[in-house]
């Protein structure tokens, strides 16, 4: 076995699989949200809540009613997004024609709202969630455990569906078209105010999926999301919000980064991510895929 | 932020300069109240809602006056708690120049964060605030000179400038309010002054602003380091009052909490953030023996101040004697 720079290879490749895992999250997050604030106007800060949701949704749906994880991948997303959708009609609606500030304080209550229900009823420590896909492959360099590996895999194909079909059909092409113009769009007899519930689903879809994937990764707690959440926005400030290729690449880099990090300044894990974001801010402020604005 | 109604309307106008007067009256007659206040209410009490005015204010001077929401603001808060307590525990500081210390330290965090923040606008400047906040969050988690998850217990309180005793509670009450109406009248004079007025015109019309040829940046960084000391001098005083610096203080739930204030209370009024944080402090006390269920309050109050008053208490008794001075005027 060789050694590089006197970490061994386990060690090296097992943090950079970490690294790629929540890069997948940061990814997945942070296209949701630059997906609903391209429509919305919107900075969602309810978006760490809802990967907790989606995170517990599986937990729920597998230790009440014994719905097993691959069920709980496709339902918990909806039920999350239909309780997105409801919130978005009832009352960020109403706040569309006022400063982006505000949807950005209306929604950082709700996170508050739901991070205390979900702590009141299941305390602050994490609940174990099973591994679905025990096991693993020996690649010779490293162990690459099965779930882990799903998780990436699984994560590149919803990302990159997602850039497909916001660049590539033309259902996309009606997003894009609204993002710049809704009033022209709706002149044109497309139901917007539709399509923006629709797509505030989606993005917070996307949010309960990545808990979900996170479930058996990590434990299930109600702090998961707030923290995580934090990270994201450096990550959107990193990336830009223009593109979305832009959000995928800077998802997963900094996941990468984070997880060398580890390994080779383990006390600068949590900081780096945030120590680029200033780095990028002196550099160039509108972001690596930025427009200026 | 268009929070706030534009007080330069014509039929205002004739209200601000009566009620100039009668704002004196009731400013003299509110510190006269605060000066007895402590012989009837828990003055610990008293001085916690003061140390949280304070900081509301402080805040409210980025918000309310130049349209910056910052999401970080407990960064100057807590740094300046462990700052203040670092010094009078470990170096044998008197209360005055911990508070000093705590002060310059916050002003000099403003400075650098509000260098890297300004470069953003609106909701990124919130999320730049709110990401650097949190770098410092783990910076004083890790370090060692904060404790860690103890954090600073146990802060003597030693006599002030030498010779005055603050170890009784009534006595250093008088410290509090002296250092909060300090702190409530720079920010008055602030507000006030032409740097104010420049203020008010980047929030309400920022390319105006720059096309007549004020340098927006300067104005910005300058309030942002107004903003930070002063919400350091909170932090620095609170930590005589409770002798304790911890995590709590830089947390990111205390940037929240200080925006619940400033926004149930009324932005870009002056007297908000006091109404707000005497409302929020009081709520924490009732609702000390709910638990988690704190959290899920202060989300609803968000939610509803959001939803239906977004000019907070103050604003809206603002709104109404406008609007009934309105009408007797014409």
């Amino acid at each position: 076995m060789f050694e590089l720079l006197g970490i061994p290879p386990q060690a090296l490749f097992g943090q950079l699989l970490l690294g790629l895992i929540n890069g997948a999250f940061y990814a997945m997050l942070s296209l949701g949200l630059a997906v609903i604030f391209g429509l919305l106007n919107v900075i969602n800060f309810t978006h760490g809540a809802q990967y907790m949701m989606g995170a517990f949704g599986a937990w729920m749906l597998l230790n009440y009613l014994g719905v097993p994880f691959w069920g709980a991948l496709v339902l918990s997303p909806i039920i999350v997004a239909i309780i997105g959708m409801v919130i978005e009609r009832t009352l960020l609606r109403r706040l569309y024609q006022l400063d982006h500030l505000y949807g950005l304080l209306l929604t950082f209550g709700l996170a508050l709202i739901f991070e205390g229900l979900f702590r009141r009823q299941y305390g602050s420590s994490g609940l174990p969630y099973n591994n679905p896909l025990p096991g693993g492959t020996n690649l010779g360099f490293m162990f690459l455990p099965n779930y882990r590996a799903f998780v990436v895999v699984a994560s590149l194909v919803v990302c990159f569906a997602t850039w497909f079909v916001i660049e590539r059909t033309k259902l996309g092409s009606y997003l894009r078209a609204a993002t710049e113009r809704p009033d022209l769009v709706q002149a044109f007899g497309i139901d917007v105010p539709r399509m923006i519930t629709l797509t505030y689903g989606f993005g917070v879809g996307l949010a309960a999926l990545a808990g979900v994937l996170a479930a058996p990764a990590y434990q299930v707690s109600p702090t998961m999301g707030s923290n995580l959440i934090i990270v994201v926005f450096a990550v959107v400030v990193i990336g830009g919000m223009g593109s979305i290729m832009g959000a995928i690449l800077t998802g997963f880099g900094l996941g990468v980064i984070e997880g060398l990090t580890k390994v080779f300044y383990p006390e600068a894990s949590s900081t780096v991510i945030f120590v680029i974001m200033a780095i990028v801010l002196m550099v160039k402020p509108a972001g690596l895929f930025g427009t200026a604005k | 932020m268009n929070a706030s109604s534009s007080s330069s309307t014509p039929a205002a106008s004739g209200v601000a300069a009566t009620s100039s007067s009668t704002l004196t009256v009731l400013g003299l007659l509110a510190v006269a109240v605060l000066l007895v206040a402590p012989f009837g209410v828990y003055p610990v009490f008293l001085m916690k809602v003061m140390c949280f005015a304070l900081f509301a204010c402080a805040f409210n001077l980025m918000l309310g006056y130049t349209g910056l929401l910052s999401f970080g603001h407990a960064m100057f808060f807590g740094g300046s708690a462990y700052i203040c307590a670092y010094t009078i525990k470990e170096m044998g500081f008197s209360p005055e120049l911990g508070i000093l210390a705590g002060v310059v330290f916050a002003a000099a965090l403003g400075f650098v964060t509000g260098l890297l923040a300004i470069r953003r606008q609106g909701i990124y400047f919130a999320m730049v605030t709110l990401a650097l906040a949190q770098m410092f969050f783990f910076f004083c988690l890790q370090a060692r000179f904060t404790g860690g998850e103890d954090g600073l217990q146990s802060v003597p309180r030693r006599p002030l400038f030498g010779f005055i005793d603050i170890t009784q509670d009534i006595h250093l009450y008088y410290l509090v309010l002296a250092i909060f109406l300090f702190g409530f009248l720079v920010i008055y004079r602030t507000i006030h002054s032409p740097f104010g007025q420049v203020m008010k015109a980047i929030r309400e019309n920022e390319p105006r602003a720059i096309s007549l040829g004020y340098r927006v940046n300067q104005y910005k960084l300058l309030a942002f380091v107004l903003s930070a000391a002063l919400s350091g001098l909170a932090g620095s005083t609170k930590v005589l009052v409770f002798q304790l610096a911890s995590l709590t203080d830089v947390a990111w739930q205390m940037s929240g909490e200080v925006i619940l204030m400033t926004l149930v209370g009324g932005m870009g009024t002056i007297l908000g953030p006091v109404v707000g944080a005497a409302v929020i402090v009081t709520m924490q006390n009732y609702l000390a023996g709910f638990g988690e269920w704190v959290l899920v309050i202060q989300g609803t109050i968000f939610v509803l101040a959001v939803s239906l008053f977004r000019r907070g208490i103050v604003g809206e008794i603002i709104a109404i004697a406008k609007y009934y001075g309105g009408r007797t005027g014409n």
